[in-house]
């Protein structure tokens, strides 16, 4: 978000946005860093500026609790975890390279976003890790949902519905993570694999064993990718039982740093930059090589064990990805704003859904003020 | 004691009328509305609640159930779906006004794939048997409530249910990919599936844990793991529960999360050792059960390094499971612990608070402090990873006034979980008996919110009446599981 945005909203805190919302007499779009404003329709609203809810309100190493403002930048959270040992289990991808942005992504907008990387396939989605939290409503209202404990059932899981509502149910203002230890090492099995079946068998092995194999992807460029994390012993005596496992495939080690910095750009998608149209599409990992062939894609690359499939074009086909997918659902990552503005970016859905999750927009936002359109 | 909805006389009125549609809709037998077989269906796991429902009907097929609902709509009359009932917070109790939608006949496993890690099975099957299905291939469905043998995936969904090994693998919520659910006016709908995550709205993550307050869950896809390799338990004793609560933040901060890692007090072991004789030290304060799985190097290093911590921690008692029989005997008495309070008392209520780990000493110590002043004593077990307490409280429901001190003890423990930054219930649901609780959690702003979205998938109001959500009449405050020697109704199944 340019800093020169005029006419941008400011709040300075979370009863602030709430006045904003309640009386602000049109539609608003909703930023936190903006990194993520070139994902889906563009929304038309006056700019909701959210950069000055920051900072971590609370953290308790020992609970595996933190809770921040919602704008607090994903780096700072990262680094705060990172000097206590932790981390945020469902890896949030920086995806700046891919989208071409360099504004900072923020904790509240990957929640609302329900963005996670490699390790989605085994620690859960970011929606799996969101505890609690402070939001407005559409209609103004400041209401907290869920608790401040990694153990809760008390009342509906509203953090759930949030995550991955895009704004468009409420601005999220304060937020509460679960974390995880980090690891003490890791360390990626490259596995030769041409072709996403040669490649898609070795994942299920992988990820069907009792290894813990932590991430498992597949970048035609590279072959596939198996990532082992925990303490140092865990990690060899695995690493070498999946070697037994995949034997005889052409098998070499890739080592903690190098390690890190390979899947840092998997999911990041650097790979795809180059492309103006991605999609990413979560599919049955079985599924993933017919997909991929009725895909056609100029570039790809797997994850979450072949049930996730970021596909690159140079020009959106959006029919052709639609019925590409037979089971799950496919998402418009990255394509310039007009085509942002022509195509739908978010799937489309049954009669019966739309008509349920209409239902739950109007439960929170009944006269569409925040981010209308903007799943559309 | 906690009031149920007032009956709609209009409807009760109409029961015959109610049960002829209903047979018109199921195969014969299905529909029940004789006395004594109703009688079945009075209650759930929360015993001290009975209410005859209007009728029970038995549908086979996704279709059945979505005509009863379209039937139920169009007629304005109120739903209660059910699993195995187990429940111990009254989730299944019914209404006299509302149908029970028992889902007992949906119990095939419909599909196993191992290639998509994942079990298709319909509502009815118990969670247990989904981990028996995909045994022999070496897998297992993660969570374990320790009603597992009889409580079903449905119910689970329905409860967000959690277990002993939820640290490490996670409640019902992060296991599940996607369920068939008929909603309230009989649209069908698939949310999820066999692939990760939701292209809209996240309509699946809503329906875990909405406590049947939305609709009714007729087909659910689980995710399964490989079996771990190898699981060794540790025993460690303590002077005192602020040296038990030091040695668990410090095995977290060591970077280690133990598949499970349970604490008992004083009371806890000795009524445990009492009932099942495994050995537990009888001269300490606080017990923990630490377990650790994965592959064996793993699961050897890290029993030495939490030994090392509990040391430093001044353990006063030690000791790691040599064979896979030492570890279940470390397991046998915890998992006895419900029962053994049962054996030392007429009466229990089990609590079911969440609290910051910090603040255990201090809730521990204030619940003592209660006892005498409430002529009770307490026992509590607690799941000490998650911050999960189930004190129970001890009574005699034969002496006068100790059912109502006891209530009145669980409501101020309950509340002080609250204060102290948790929350009323951590897996057991808030069902009828937390109910008027929740506005001690809940500012009138936040419940407001659920109610709408209650709203938006049954705008009549018809599904589970009476649960979750305070109604104008406010009766009383309660929040315990009532157990009396004898009427306990599931008294063989396990309860930890």
């Amino acid at each position: 978000m340019s800093a020169s945005e005029e006419g941008a909203l400011r709040p300075r805190d979370a009863q602030d946005v709430a006045d904003i919302v309640a009386r602000h007499p049109r539609a608003l779009e909703v930023v936190g860093g903006g990194s993520k404003r070139a994902i889906g329709r563009p929304v038309d609203g006056d700019l909701l500026d959210l950069r000055a809810l920051a900072g971590v309100v609370a953290y308790e190493p020992a609970e595996l609790v933190l809770t921040a403002k919602a704008a607090t930048p994903l780096a700072e959270i990262e680094r705060l975890l990172a000097a206590n040992g932790q981390r945020l289990a469902f890896e949030p991808p920086d995806l700046g390279a891919l989208l071409g942005v360099r504004d900072a992504p923020t904790l509240g907008g990957v929640l609302a976003a329900n963005l996670a990387g490699s390790r989605r396939v085994t620690a859960g989605a970011a929606r799996d890790h969101f505890l609690g939290c402070t939001a407005v409503t559409g209609r103004g209202e400041l209401v907290r949902a869920g608790g401040r404990v990694v153990k809760n059932v008390t009342g509906y899981d509203v953090p759930k519905l949030l995550a991955g509502s895009w704004g468009t149910l409420a601005v999220l203002t304060e937020v509460t993570v679960r974390v995880a230890p980090a690891p003490e090492t890791e360390r990626t099995l490259r596995v030769a694999s041409r072709t996403p079946e040669d490649a898609s068998r070795v994942l299920t092995v992988a990820l069907g064993s009792a290894h813990e194999v932590s991430a498992a992807a597949f970048d035609p460029a590279r072959g596939a990718l198996l990532r082992l994390e925990g303490f140092a012993a865990s990690v060899d005596a695995r690493a070498a039982a999946v070697r037994e496992l995949l034997a005889p495939a052409e098998v070499d080690a890739i080592d903690a740093e190098e390690s890190r910095a390979l899947w840092r750009e998997i999911g990041s998608a650097a790979a795809l930059a180059e492309h103006p149209v991605v999609w990413r599409i979560s599919v049955p990992p079985s599924e993933a090589p017919a997909a991929v062939t009725a895909l056609a894609p100029e570039r790809c690359v797997l994850d979450w064990g072949g049930g996730l499939i970021l596909a690159a074009y140079r020009d959106i086909d959006a029919a052709r990805v639609r019925a590409a997918v037979r089971h799950g659902h496919a998402t418009l990552l990255k394509a310039p704003e007009d085509a942002r503005r022509a195509t739908p970016s978010f799937p489309p859905q049954e009669p019966a859904l739309a008509a349920l999750a209409a239902r739950v927009k109007q439960a929170f936002d009944p006269h569409a003020k925040l981010n209308p359109g903007r799943m559309e | 004691m906690i009031c149920l909805p007032e009956p709609d006389a209009a409807i009760v009125a109409r029961r015959a009328d109610v049960v002829r549609a209903l047979r018109g809709l199921v195969r014969d037998g299905n529909v029940i509305d004789e006395p004594l077989r109703l009688a079945a269906y009075e209650t759930d796991a929360l015993t001290a609640y009975r209410q005859r429902p209007l009728a029970v009907v038995l549908p086979e097929t996704t279709e059945e159930v979505a005509a009863i609902l379209k039937y139920a709509a169009r007629e304005g009359v109120k739903i209660v779906p059910r699993g195995a009932g187990t429940s111990l917070s009254g989730g299944a109790i019914p209404a006299a006004d509302a149908i029970v939608v028992a889902l007992g006949k949906f119990n095939r496993i419909l599909e196993i794939d191992y290639a998509n890690r994942c079990v298709v099975a319909q509502c009815g099957v118990t969670n247990l048997a989904i981990s028996h299905a995909v045994a022999a291939q070496g897998f297992y469905y993660a969570p374990d409530p320790s009603s597992q043998i009889a409580c079903t995936i449905g119910g689970n969904v329905a409860e967000n249910s959690g277990g002993v090994h939820c640290l490490k693998y996670g409640l019902t919520t992060n296991n599940v990919l996607g369920v068939e659910l008929v909603t309230p006016d009989g649209e069908v709908v698939r949310l999820g599936g066999k692939h990760l995550d939701s292209g809209h709205y996240d309509l699946l993550g809503l329906t875990v844990g909405s406590e049947g307050l939305i609709g009714v869950v007729t087909e659910v896809t689980v995710r399964i793991l490989k079996r771990p390799q190898t699981a060794r338990a540790l025993l460690i004793g303590f002077n005192t529960v602020e040296d038990a609560g030091a040695c668990v933040a410090a095995i977290i901060a060591a970077g280690i999360i133990p598949a499970g890692m349970e604490m008992m007090d004083k009371p806890a072991i000795h009524a445990a050792e009492a009932f099942v004789g495994v050995g537990y030290p009888l001269d300490v304060e606080a017990l923990l059960i630490v377990e650790l799985d994965g592959p064996a190097v793993e699961v050897d290093l890290l029993i030495d390094r939490v030994s090392a911590i509990a040391k430093d921690n001044r353990a006063t008692y030690s000791r790691a499971s040599k064979d896979e029989r030492e570890r279940l005997a470390f397991w046998a008495g915890r998992k006895a612990a419900f029962p053994a309070v049962g054996r030392i008392s007429p009466d229990y209520y089990c609590m079911d608070g969440t609290i910051p780990r910090r603040e255990l000493p201090r809730v521990l110590a204030a619940i003592m402090e209660m006892s005498p002043r409430y002529r009770l004593r307490v026992a509590n077990v607690f799941h000490a990873g998650d911050g999960n307490l189930h004190p129970l409280i001890l009574y005699d429901a034969n002496v006068p006034g100790e059912v109502e001190r006891a209530e009145q003890f669980g409501a101020e423990i309950l509340k002080l979980c609250v204060d102290v930054g948790g929350v009323l219930t951590g897996e057991h649901g808030v069902g009828l008996e937390k109910r008027d609780l929740m506005t001690y959690q809940f500012a009138a702003a936040d419940l407001e919110i659920q109610h709408r979205i209650k709203h938006a998938f049954d705008p009549g109001v018809r599904f589970n009446p009476g649960k979750v959500f305070p109604t104008l009449r406010r009766c009383a405050e309660l929040g315990r599981e009532h157990v009396h020697a004898g009427a306990e109704r599931f008294p063989d199944l396990p309860r930890f």
